[in-house]
């Protein structure tokens, strides 16, 4: 009598090959898959500029001799300054940075030249707007090893003993915020964790709000399908269209971006298998909360967005506010995004992921839960 | 309760948002029976026979389907139903052959390759079965789907205006089909506005706002009503039925082509009040009541409960 209530895979399989089919039917929906991830590479790995250079920087001088020439030249070599405005006074510097119209002010002390050739290393305040902290660290970093070679022509004779270490300025930066450096070996790595949350929510949250919209929700249901069968059977092969999609991340960074893979690919895979799961089955949860596919969407954008901005993706972590890291720490990008991260760039094992893995399975595991107890098993 | 009912139910009842929109509905179909289901749209045949598949659950009522209780044997039922919805619901991106292959699975049905087969040689689409579901013509949609509703055997379908925009000869064939699978004893609930349809089945329901005002054969409910009916012709019978309409014992006057039918339930009354008219130019002669004037009149006569 029960028969029917016990699981299927014969029914499952017969759902797997069915969403397969409408895939392939379905010519935009596909391209998207594949499209997202190739534009986004694109944008993030190529348009979007995180070594920018030509900064516009803000002088103060207390001090005017020749060799606050030579200091200021050997800035511009680096070429990440451009002086474009001479200040009166610190305030109005720092208006200039507040207002982000420039992004560094640059402070020449009161007796600067007589210090220098003193041998008593002048101190140069150098302020950062380090709102964008990949944009300001490179720029500060390229300072140093340019001072020193700047300074050689004019320390010459006499004065040679001057260009001996620790150097003949004293650089002190301030930075306007928490910057932790932010290079694009830590985005593209970070894309994947993005593009797969954005893709597969949104594609499983999809996949039930588009049979209630086509009126096929009333006749699947009078078949006698499990729910199980149905969300698992929905879920399946798009895992695969998120192996296709972590395959071109993967391939980009190692051949475009030359990105270092220092860890174990076959674990990152296994981890990414987990991460896809977490995020299928919480647009299956959305799909069956949803009344149409506009409500799916809005509801994918809901979790798209906090898992952008408060998963480290875009700013430092560790530069949010605590609240911030709080949702944050419910987000499985969060956790993804230190995986792929620590196995890529720092060559990390099982043991040292091991943290930020049982969370993600955790929340696949709820949220697979939730989707299965709400799916309806009637019209009501 | 008889063995031999594929439908046996009592005082079904289901509200949406306080409105009962079943309220208390009881009935009883006998195996190898074409039921017929009639009632204006939004009196709740659909939502009926939703029911009665497990699709929604009742708020009152209670009995079986197929000896299976209706409350808490749905799953099962689901096995021995086919259910064919009012709107296309197959999937229009999948081809006729995966649309059967996918339902087939559903059900688990044996053999399923040759079942799938035999059915597209049935319906005589050999040779289109890779065509999308989505670009048939609504005739053969509503094929498609009768087809598909039959691969897993049931013993009771259900069919909910099976042949809504469907043309007159596609029409012809769906019920003489329908009438042969009945000859081997499957059972039917069909819903429909067509009277003719209403008129090849066995017996039939009327259900208006919820409730079931009639139930029989076509005689049965005919005789039930009790309605008398006159005929007339002559010019300007539009007139005519403004001066009639309204009149005590003359709740009806509706035009059907040449004539205008006056039904009344009271025929005293009804002979009274068309007394003054009945000289040249118009013609009158009484005429047995058609289902069609029944179904008026019920309708016309029942209390409209979503009214505020």
């Amino acid at each position: 009598m029960t028969r029917s209530s016990h699981f299927s895979f014969e029914r499952l399989r017969g759902i797997i090959a069915k969403e397969f089919t409408q895939m392939r039917r379905d010519r935009l929906t596909f391209a998207m898959m594949l499209g997202i991830p190739l534009l986004q590479l694109v944008l993030f790995g190529f348009a979007i500029n995180s070594d920018p250079r030509h900064l516009p920087a803000a002088v103060l001088f207390a001090d005017s001799g020749p060799q606050v020439r030579t200091f200021l030249q050997a800035m511009k070599n680096t070429t990440y300054y451009k002086f474009v405005r001479e200040v009166k006074s610190v305030q109005e510097g720092r208006e200039l940075l507040a207002r982000g119209e420039v992004q560094f002010l640059i402070n020449i002390p009161q007796n600067f030249t007589r210090d220098l050739l003193r041998g008593d290393r002048p101190a140069v305040l150098i302020e950062a707007d380090a709102t964008d902290p990949s944009a300001t660290g490179l720029a500060l970093g390229s300072l140093n090893a340019q001072l020193d070679s700047a300074f050689r022509n004019d320390f010459k004779g006499p004065l040679e003993y001057l260009g001996r270490t620790p150097g003949p300025i004293d650089l002190r930066v301030h930075a306007q915020y928490n910057p932790e450096s932010n290079t694009q070996f830590n985005i593209v790595p970070g894309l994947m964790g993005v593009i797969l949350t954005m893709t597969m929510i949104m594609i499983t949250g999809l996949a039930i709000t588009r049979e209630k919209e086509r009126g096929t929700m009333e006749n699947l249901l009078s078949m006698p399908t499990r729910p199980s069968e149905v969300l698992i059977g929905k879920i399946a092969p798009y895992i695969l269209i998120g192996y296709v999609q972590v395959g071109v991340i993967l391939g980009a960074a190692r051949f475009i971006f030359h990105v270092p893979m220092h860890g174990s690919i076959p674990l990152l895979l296994a981890v990414a298998l987990v991460f896809i799961a977490a995020n299928l089955a919480m647009g299956i949860t959305f799909s069956t909360v949803a009344k149409n596919q506009l409500q799916a969407m809005q509801m994918t954008f809901f979790v798209f967005l906090p898992s952008i901005l408060l998963s480290g993706f875009m700013f430092p972590f560790r530069g949010m506010p605590s609240w911030a890291q709080t949702v944050g720490e419910f987000l499985p990008l969060t956790h993804f995004l230190r995986i792929v991260r620590g196995i890529l760039l720092k060559g990390n094992g099982l043991h040292e992921i091991i943290p930020d893995l049982w969370p993600i399975a955790l929340f696949a595991l709820v949220m697979l839960t939730i989707g299965i107890k709400r799916y309806r098993q009637t019209l009501d | 309760m008889s063995d031999d009912l594929a439908i046996d139910v009592r005082g079904m009842t289901k509200r949406f948002g306080g409105r009962a929109v079943v309220d208390d509905i009881s009935l009883q179909v006998k195996a190898g029976e074409i039921y017929g289901f009639l009632g204006p749209n939004g009196s709740g045949k659909t939502t009926f026979i939703r029911m009665l598949c497990g699709l929604l659950r009742p708020d009152a009522g209670s009995g079986t389907c197929l000896q299976l209780d209706v409350i808490t044997q749905s799953e099962e039922i689901k096995r021995h139903v086919g259910y064919m919805t009012q709107k296309f619901s197959f999937w229009e991106d999948l081809s006729i052959q995966e649309n059967l292959d996918f339902v087939a699975r559903m059900y688990g049905v044996k053999q399923r390759k040759d079942v799938v087969r035999n059915s597209i040689e049935r319906l005589g689409l050999a040779g289109r079965e890779r065509q999308l579901a989505g670009q048939l013509s609504g005739g053969w949609k509503q094929r498609l789907a009768l087809a598909a509703c039959l691969l897993h055997q049931p013993k009771l379908l259900l069919l909910d205006e099976p042949t809504a925009g469907v043309d007159p000869k596609a029409r012809r064939d769906f019920w003489e089909h329908i009438h042969q699978l009945a000859d081997e004893g499957l059972t039917f609930l069909i819903t429909t506005h067509y009277m003719d349809e209403a008129e090849r089945c066995h017996r039939l329901a009327y259900i208006a706002y919820g409730k079931l005002l009639a139930h029989g054969t076509v005689a049965d409910v005919i005789n039930h009503v009790g309605l008398t009916t006159w005929a007339v012709t002559g010019p300007d019978l539009i007139k005519l039925a403004a001066q009639l309409r309204g009149q005590p014992g003359i709740p009806q006057a509706v035009a059907f082509g040449a004539a205008l039918h006056v039904s009344g339930d009271d025929q005293p009354a009804l002979e009274n009040a068309i007394a003054p008219h009945r000289h040249p130019p118009f013609t009158w002669s009484q005429i047995p009541s058609g289902l069609e004037d029944v179904f008026i009149h019920l309708m016309d006569s029942s209390k409209d409960n979503f009214k505020p």
